[in-house]
C-alpha cells in the first residue's frame, strides 16, 4: 500500500527547514501558501526520508473565493504519498510558481490549468493554452462559466 | 578541378522547415497534432499540440449524477473503457463508502485484465503498423481482441463503450456461459502470444527500427511523471496493482516485467509481457469466482459525504486516476482525470528530436496513446 504520510510531521520537518515558510497541517493535506510553495516543493523533493521523486498529478478547484490547486506527490522510492495544496485568492489574476523546473511532469498539466481555470505559473516555460485555442475568451471550469 | 571535401558539405546551407503531422494523419493515433521542425530529414523541434477532442468531460462531469458520469469515462480512453469506468466508480465508492461484494470484485479484476489484453493487443498492433509492418501483425492481434469482446457483448451487450461497472458492482452479473468460454480463452491465448513472440520479437527489420530508438532514461521517465508500460520499459519497477493494490489484486500472483533501457522494443516487450502476466491472473480469478451477489445495494442517487478523493487504477496506458470534491450533491462539485497518456506525451520532445521522420512515427507508437483520454 502506499502510505499516506502524517501531515503533522512533514509540516514539523518543513518548518525546521523553512522557518518563514507558510505551512499548516490539515487532514489529509498541507496547505501551503503560494508564495512559499516552490520552496517547500522543493524540500519535499530533496529532503532524504521524503524523497519525493514524482509528482503523479495536479489540478485546480474553483472555490469561488479562491482558486486551490492540489498536487499529489509520491515517492517511487519509499511508496508514500502526500497531498498538497495551495490557494490563490481572487478571481482577476490568480497565479501561482511552476513545479516544472522540479518536475517536469507539472508541464502539460499546469498548461490545462491555465486553460482550464486561468490560473498563470510564473516560470512556466511555455505558458499556453493546452486544449483550447488561443484567443478563446473565458475558463471553462470555473463555477461562473455558463 | 577539386574534389568536394567533407567540410564543404558540412557548410552547405540547409533551411529548417517546418510540417504539420496531424491532426488528420494515419499515424498519430487519432487527432493528435505535432509541428515538426526538420533539417534535411533530421527533426529539430517538436511542438505537440493536443485538444481538437477536447469535449470538456471534466465539465460535463459537474452537472450529471455520480452514475450519469460512467458512460462519459467510456468515452475517455475507448480501447480500454472497462478500465475507465472502474477508475471512476472505485474512486466514487472509496469516498461513498460502499462495499462491493466479493463476486462483484472478482468480476472486475477478470473484466480489467481481458480489458487489458484487448488494449495492448491494439497497442502493439497499431505499434507494428507505424513500423512498416503494415496490416498483417495487428490482424493476428485483433483476431484475439475479437474473442475478447465477445465476452464483453456477451455479458453487458457492448462492444466497445461498456458503460458496464456500477457503483456498488456491475450492471449484470455474468452469464452461465461465460465462464466456460473464458477458460477455453485463456488456455488458449499463451499460444497466440508465443506466436506474437516468434512472428516479432526477433524480425530483424523490428530490432532495427526499434532497438536504441526514443530512449526514455529513468531519471527522465520518473520527472516527467510516465506511468504504466511507459514507466517501467525505462527500468522502473511501478504498477499500482502491486505498489497500491486494489480490488483483490493482492491475492494473486504476478509479475511485474521491466525493461531495461527504455527504448521502444522495450516498450513493445513490456506490453508483450504483461499478456502474460494478465493471463496469469485470469487463469487464478476464473477459477477462484465465487457465487453469491454481484453487486451490493446502493441508492439510485449516491450522494457521498463532503470531502475530496483520488482512486486510482493502473490502466493499460498508466495510472488512471480520478479526482473528485464532493459538496454532498448528487453530481460532483469538481472532477479530474488523470489521464496517464497526457502525460506519458510530456518527453515526446526528448524522445524525437534527432531521430528521422520515419522513427518519430515508431517512437509516438511506442507510447501507446489514446486521444480521447489526451484531450478529454
Amino acid at each position: 500500500m502506499t502510505a499516506a504520510l502524517r501531515t503533522q510531521e512533514v509540516v514539523q520537518k518543513i518548518k525546521e527547514h523553512l522557518p518563514g515558510a507558510a505551512v499548516e497541517a490539515s487532514e489529509g493535506y498541507i496547505l501551503v501558501g503560494t508564495e512559499s510553495l516552490f520552496q517547500v516543493a522543493e524540500f519535499l523533493k530533496t529532503a532524504p526520508a521524503l524523497e519525493f521523486d514524482y509528482l503523479s498529478w495536479l489540478t485546480g478547484v474553483d472555490f469561488i473565493d479562491y482558486i486551490e490547486l492540489v498536487y499529489q506527490l509520491v515517492s517511487l522510492k519509499h511508496n508514500h504519498r502526500l497531498l498538497l495544496k495551495a490557494r490563490c485568492p481572487g478571481r482577476e489574476a490568480p497565479a501561482a510558481p511552476s513545479l516544472v523546473p522540479l518536475w517536469r511532469g507539472a508541464d502539460f498539466q499546469e498548461r490545462e490549468v491555465y486553460d482550464l481555470l486561468g490560473v498563470s505559473f510564473s516560470g512556466h516555460p511555455n505558458m499556453k493554452r493546452m486544449f483550447l485555442w488561443e484567443g478563446f475568451e473565458g475558463h471553462p471550469l470555473r463555477r461562473d462559466y455558463l | 578541378m577539386t574534389e568536394p571535401t567533407e567540410s564543404s558539405i558540412v557548410e552547405m546551407k540547409t533551411e529548417p522547415f517546418v510540417v504539420n503531422m496531424g491532426p488528420q494523419h494515419p499515424s498519430t493515433h487519432g487527432v493528435f497534432r505535432m509541428r515538426v521542425t526538420f533539417d534535411g530529414e533530421v527533426i529539430v523541434d517538436l511542438e505537440p499540440i493536443m485538444g481538437y477532442l477536447h469535449r470538456g468531460v471534466e465539465k460535463l462531469a459537474e452537472t450529471r449524477t455520480y452514475t450519469q458520469i460512467i458512460p462519459l469515462t467510456d468515452r475517455l480512453d475507448y480501447l480500454s473503457a472497462m478500465n475507465n469506468n472502474l477508475a471512476h466508480v472505485l474512486a466514487v465508492e472509496k469516498l461513498a463508502g460502499i462495499t462491493v461484494p466479493e463476486r462483484g470484485q472478482y468480476i472486475r479484476v477478470i473484466f480489467s485484465e481481458l480489458q487489458r489484453i484487448a488494449s495492448h493487443l491494439v497497442a502493439m498492433g497499431a505499434f507494428l503498423n507505424d513500423c512498416g509492418a503494415f496490416m498483417t501483425p495487428i490482424l493476428y492481434m485483433l483476431r484475439e481482441r475479437e474473442k475478447i469482446l465477445d465476452l464483453f457483448e456477451m455479458t453487458c451487450g457492448q462492444r466497445l463503450t461498456y458503460n458496464y461497472m456500477r457503483i456498488g458492482g456491475v450492471s449484470h452479473d455474468l452469464p452461465e456461459e461465460f465462464l466456460p468460454v473464458a477458460k477455453r480463452f485463456v488456455q488458449e491465448m499463451p499460444g497466440f502470444i508465443d506466436q506474437y513472440d516468434r512472428l516479432i520479437s526477433e524480425n530483424e527489420i523490428f530490432l532495427a527500427r526499434t532497438r536504441g530508438v526514443g530512449i526514455l532514461p529513468r531519471e527522465m521517465a520518473i520527472n516527467i511523471s510516465a506511468s504504466g508500460p511507459m514507466l517501467r520499459a525505462s527500468g522502473v519497477k511501478w504498477d499500482l496493482r502491486k505498489a497500491d493494490p486494489y480490488l483483490l489484486y493482492d491475492r494473486f500472483e504476478f509479475d511485474v516485467p521491466t525493461g531495461s533501457q527504455g527504448d521502444c522494443f522495450d516498450r513493445y516487450w513490456v506490453r508483450l509481457q504483461e499478456l502474460r502476466q494478465s493471463v496469469r491472473i485470469l487463469e487464478q480469478a476464473l477459477e477462484q469466482v465465487p457465487g453469491g451477489p454481484a453487486s451490493a445495494r446502493v441508492p439510485h442517487l449516491v450522494r457521498p459525504p463532503v470531502g475530496e478523493v483520488y482512486g486510482h487504477i493502473e490502466s493499460p496506458r498508466g495510472e488512471l486516476g480520478f479526482y473528485i470534491v464532493s459538496d454532498n450533491s448528487i453530481a460532483p462539485y469538481r472532477l479530474h482525470i488523470r489521464a496517464p497518456d497526457q502525460i506519458n506525451l510530456t518527453a515526446l520532445k526528448d524522445m524525437i528530436v534527432g531521430w528521422k521522420l520515419a522513427d518519430a512515427i515508431a517512437i509516438l507508437g511506442s507510447i501507446d496513446i489514446c486521444l480521447g483520454q489526451v484531450d478529454r
